[in-house]
């Protein structure tokens, strides 16, 4: 197993609120993440110390090691987010395509990195749209609006719109909460066909959902992270009877 | 007991709920009880007729032709469709000095036999008198004046309400002088607003943003009297300098005045509908590496652009309907704009600078009513239009 | 595998730099302009405003002398208009906020109230000089002054009721509720009082909108010039607003008013900031008394 993501005794204050309790991991690349814990316990906030969302909150104080292929991703210069934040994708609790067409929600990662050839943009939605298992669906219909999708189609259009700036990473926060049962189905079986080219973070409430996806998982509790592990381990044979007591049910 | 009061303050509570809604109808009945009235209305001075002879073919004329045959620009019958008599005007002064006082009897009581009389013998006479003196329109041949449609108010292009015998009621040139300073207004203010809206949302921080923000109500609670004052003695004077104007009373002063008088409105309602898009969307486009300006510029303000649209309606609907500071500082000349630096004149400023010479209930009131109509509409649709759009917003 | 062009992240940032500079400007530009119009209106009147400017009549022509008939005018104006507005548009924001269940009625209400904000001020001086004016045939006069300007402040006044009311917890409704009282009494002795402070804010900037007003009280109240003050309700009288405009634009001597104008500019100027000042305090004591609870 190779680690793809690192954090070593990370701690994040939002002013005086200690979120993350000296957290540390590593995640092997190519797999399936997945980050349980009740609301607060601080798994969206470590989801999103991959891409640095946190900065955008003020007085957000950050403290510890966190590396994504062996390269400290805080240390970096300013100018070198941008380019962090195309290689780490991300997608939302509910659906957010922009008001644009189907095709430009696609294109957009492609249009503000700089890339103007329409021949390569268009190829690269094409690619981005199947790999979401999209591109059936609205391939003659790419100029209508993004609005006029189902929930569940808005939502693979945001995975393909991550995907087409060739991310290595995708974090996904919640990403099957604000959709039916089918959709739901739909999203899970395109986790399991990524996660071969992708490593991906998962945040998830639902602790099947999580054992149906995942092949590890983290369990998160008050900021720390109590338990990590193999999913298997975690929902057979819990070694800390804190998360026994979580995927059991007694308390979230 | 107790429970009758308690009702009776109820309903004394409900009444008031539907106070506005009460004068809201009263407005409507009172505007347009005068200003409908005046449509269909002759534009010949009240309680004068015109008369000409029997044999002359002319039935009717206009108020244009009315002002142009008594500012001797129509001379001839036959520009009127007529023989080609020339016109001779007379007016009462004139049949008290061709007739004799025991021919006209006192209070005019031979009035109609003297037009008569004046009429046979000169074809081409056409006069202008007032109908007390006339007892009985037998053997006489009154020309009419076409009644004040619709159409001629809103197309007519002279805007000249004191005009004898006849007022031009043209309120294009009203209509066109509150359309440009109102346009030119927002294009002024648009820029400025914009940035301000994109500045207090998305790029000032919180202190700042709390010191600004009152800044900017403080601006929305200036009386437009001050604004027209402050053009007056500020903007007027430095148009007039550097564009080297005879006047500086102008179509741009008032735009000028306007634009930072519809400032408030559109930093606000611009600043609020940019806010209110939800946190997620900009995060997505910030996660897949846009700067914080390529997600304002091509996420954030195609998200609300409906609410910037809203705003710059409500601004050009409140800009339309701004009185004072327009009046004080446009110039008022009630002609078809030529241009920016040139004197226009709005409708609020008509009503504000006429109704007060206008007398009560004449045409020129009730005209100045109409007006009122107008303005009111315009008022409607804004608000239906900037009501329309934030429901749709709210079920997005 | 797609290669981004190296450049485009700096481009980035220096598009982004120049914007963002650029929306800066722009927006201290417009409080560059209030500034200016309120240094230049301070500092020009401030040389004219004495004690005597403020309780004298005017004099030679209204080229001298004081404004005091003026502040008077519209001070009867604002307490005319208020008693008026004041309990009509509180008991209208209460029906809205507390009675009218979601509904036609109530959207008829928002509707109707928010045409009667939007209709220009213009409109407001027509309409009370048909109706106040001419057809009660009150006359132009304080009384029918005040009532146009009461109309034309009911929107706010209901808006800012209505706003306040609904910050109020329903808990605090629901607890009365729970311990027998009836709806009117509820609101009686718990909603409106923790809501009271918010609608007093209401008020004031309606004085402040008031006070302003020039075109609703052209036709139905404002003299040009009166050598006494009002004597009863059915008398005109000078305002504030209606002076400035008359001495700055049909004056006698233009040149020698200038500086009455520039007085009367200022302490219309003094208003506003005094009416957006202590809303500001009412505001933030408000919020701070809700935060407590």
């Amino acid at each position: 197993m190779v680690p793809k993501i690192i954090t070593r005794n990370v701690d994040l204050y939002y002013s005086s609120f200690q979120a993350l309790k000296n957290v540390s991991i590593e995640i092997p690349e190519k797999s399936v993440t997945a980050l349980i814990g009740p609301s607060g316990c601080g798994k969206s906030t470590f989801l999103r110390l991959f891409n640095r969302m946190n900065d955008l909150i003020d007085k957000v104080k950050i403290s510890g090691e966190i590396l994504i292929d062996d390269r400290s991703i805080y240390k970096i210069r300013s100018s070198e987010i941008d380019n962090l934040r195309r290689k780490v994708g991300m997608v939302f609790q509910k659906p957010n395509p922009f008001p644009k067409s189907i095709f430009e929600n696609v294109a957009y990662g492609l249009r503000v990195n700089g890339i103007n050839d329409s021949q390569l943009i268009a190829n690269q939605v094409e690619r981005s749209l199947k790999n979401a298992a999209l591109w059936e669906e609205v391939k003659d219909k790419l100029k209508k609006s993004a609005f006029e999708l189902s929930g569940g189609q808005q939502q693979r259009l945001c995975i393909a719109r991550a995907l087409a700036v060739e991310p290595d990473i995708i974090l996904m926060d919640e990403p099957a909460s604000a959709l039916d049962p089918i959709s739901t189905a739909k999203i899970e079986e395109l986790i399991f066909d990524l996660k071969k080219d992708y490593t991906i973070l998962i945040v998830t409430h639902n602790m099947q959902q999580a054992a149906r996806v995942s092949d590890y998982t983290g369990f998160f509790l008050n900021g720390e992270l109590i338990e990590f592990n193999e999913t298997k381990m975690i929902f057979t044979n819990p070694k800390n009877s804190k998360t026994e007591s979580y995927i059991t049910g007694r308390f979230g | 007991m107790a429970g009758i009061v308690e009702k009776g303050i109820e309903a004394i509570i409900k009444a008031s709920g539907y106070f506005t809604s009460l004068i809201v109808l009263l407005i409507v009945l009172f505007l347009f009880r005068e200003g409908i009235s005046f449509l269909g209305s002759e534009p010949i001075e009240e309680g004068y007729a015109l008369y000409t002879s029997k044999s002359n073919p002319v039935q009717k004329v206009t108020a244009t032709q009315i002002k142009d045959i008594f500012d001797q620009k129509i001379l001839l019958w036959s520009e009127l469709g007529g023989s080609t008599d020339s016109i001779r005007r007379y007016e009462l002064d004139d049949l008290k000095s061709i007739f004799s006082e025991s021919e006209l009897e006192k209070n005019f009581e031979n009035g109609a036999s003297c037009v008569r009389k004046l009429t046979d013998s000169i074809p081409g006479s056409l006069i202008l008198i007032p109908k007390a003196a006339i007892a009985s329109e037998d053997g006489l041949h009154k020309v009419h004046t076409d009644k004040i449609d619709l159409t001629e108010f809103l197309s007519g292009k002279e805007w000249f309400p004191t005009a004898k015998p006849a007022g031009l009621f043209g309120s294009l040139p009203l209509f066109l002088g509150t359309l440009l300073v109102s346009l030119m207004a927002i294009l002024i203010a648009l820029p400025f607003g914009m940035a301000g809206a994109i500045y207090l949302a998305e790029i000032a921080d919180q202190k700042i943003r709390n010191i600004l923000k009152p800044l900017i109500e403080l601006l929305s609670g200036i009386p437009s009297v001050v604004y027209g004052f402050f053009g007056l003695v500020v903007i007027v004077p430095w148009i007039q300098k550097t564009l080297g104007l005879p006047v500086g009373e102008s179509a741009l002063a008032g735009s000028i005045v306007l634009a930072i008088m519809a400032l408030p409105t559109i930093i606000t309602v611009s600043e609020d509908s940019i806010r209110t898009i939800p946190s997620d969307v900009r995060q997505a486009s910030l996660a897949l590496g846009a700067s914080q300006w390529q997600t304002i510029v091509r996420v954030l303000i195609p998200y609300a652009a409906s609410g910037i649209g809203a705003a710059v309606i409500l601004g050009i609907g409140r800009a339309m309907g701004e009185t004072m500071a327009v009046l004080m500082v446009t110039g008022n000349a009630a002609v078809i704009p030529h241009g920016l630096a040139h004197p226009v004149r709005t409708i609020p400023a008509t009503i504000a600078a006429e109704l007060g010479e206008a007398p009560y209930g004449g045409l020129h009131f009730k005209a100045l009513f109409a007006l009122g109509c107008i303005l009111f509409l315009i008022t409607f649709i804004t608000n239906y239009i900037v009501d329309s759009i934030s429901r749709k917003r709210k079920l997005k | 595998m797609i290669t981004f062009p190296e450049n485009a992240d700096l481009k980035k940032k220096w598009t982004q730099i120049v914007f963002f500079w650029t929306a800066r400007i722009l927006s201290f530009g417009v409080i560059l302009v209030l500034i200016t119009i309120l240094y230049f209106i301070t500092s020009k009147g401030f040389e004219v405003i004495s004690w005597d400017f403020l309780t004298e009549n005017p004099k030679d022509g209204m080229n001298a002398g004081g404004i005091f008939p003026a502040i008077i005018g519209t001070l009867y104006l604002i307490i005319g208009s208020m008693i008026i507005a004041f309990p009509i548009g509180v008991l209208a924001g209460i029906y809205v906020n507390e009675y009218a269940r979601n509904g036609i009625a109530k959207r008829i209400i928002q509707i109707m109230t928010n045409n009667l904000s939007g209709i220009p001020s213009i409109v407001f001086g027509l309409f009370g000089m048909a109706l106040f004016v001419n057809y009660l045939n009150f006359g132009a006069s304080i009384i029918a002054g005040s009532l146009t300007l009461a109309l034309l402040s009911l929107p706010l006044i209901i808006r800012t009721t209505e706003e306040s009311l609904k910050a109020v917890d329903n808990t605090f409704r629901h607890a009365s509720y729970g311990l027998g009282a009836s709806k009117l009494y509820t609101i009686r002795k718990v909603v409106l009082p923790i809501a009271f402070p918010n609608i007093i804010t209401g008020l004031i900037l309606s004085i402040g909108r008031v006070s302003g007003e020039t075109a609703p009280i052209l036709f139905t109240a404002a003299a040009y010039f009166l050598p006494r003050l009002p004597q009863s309700l059915t008398d005109q009288c000078m305002a504030l607003p209606y002076h400035l405009y008359v001495i700055s634009t049909s004056g006698t001597d233009l040149d020698k008013a200038r500086p009455m104008a520039y007085g009367t500019a200022l302490v219309l100027v003094m208003i506003v900031l005094l009416v957006n000042g202590l809303a500001g305090l009412l505001r933030n004591y408000f919020a701070r008394k809700v935060k407590m609870k």
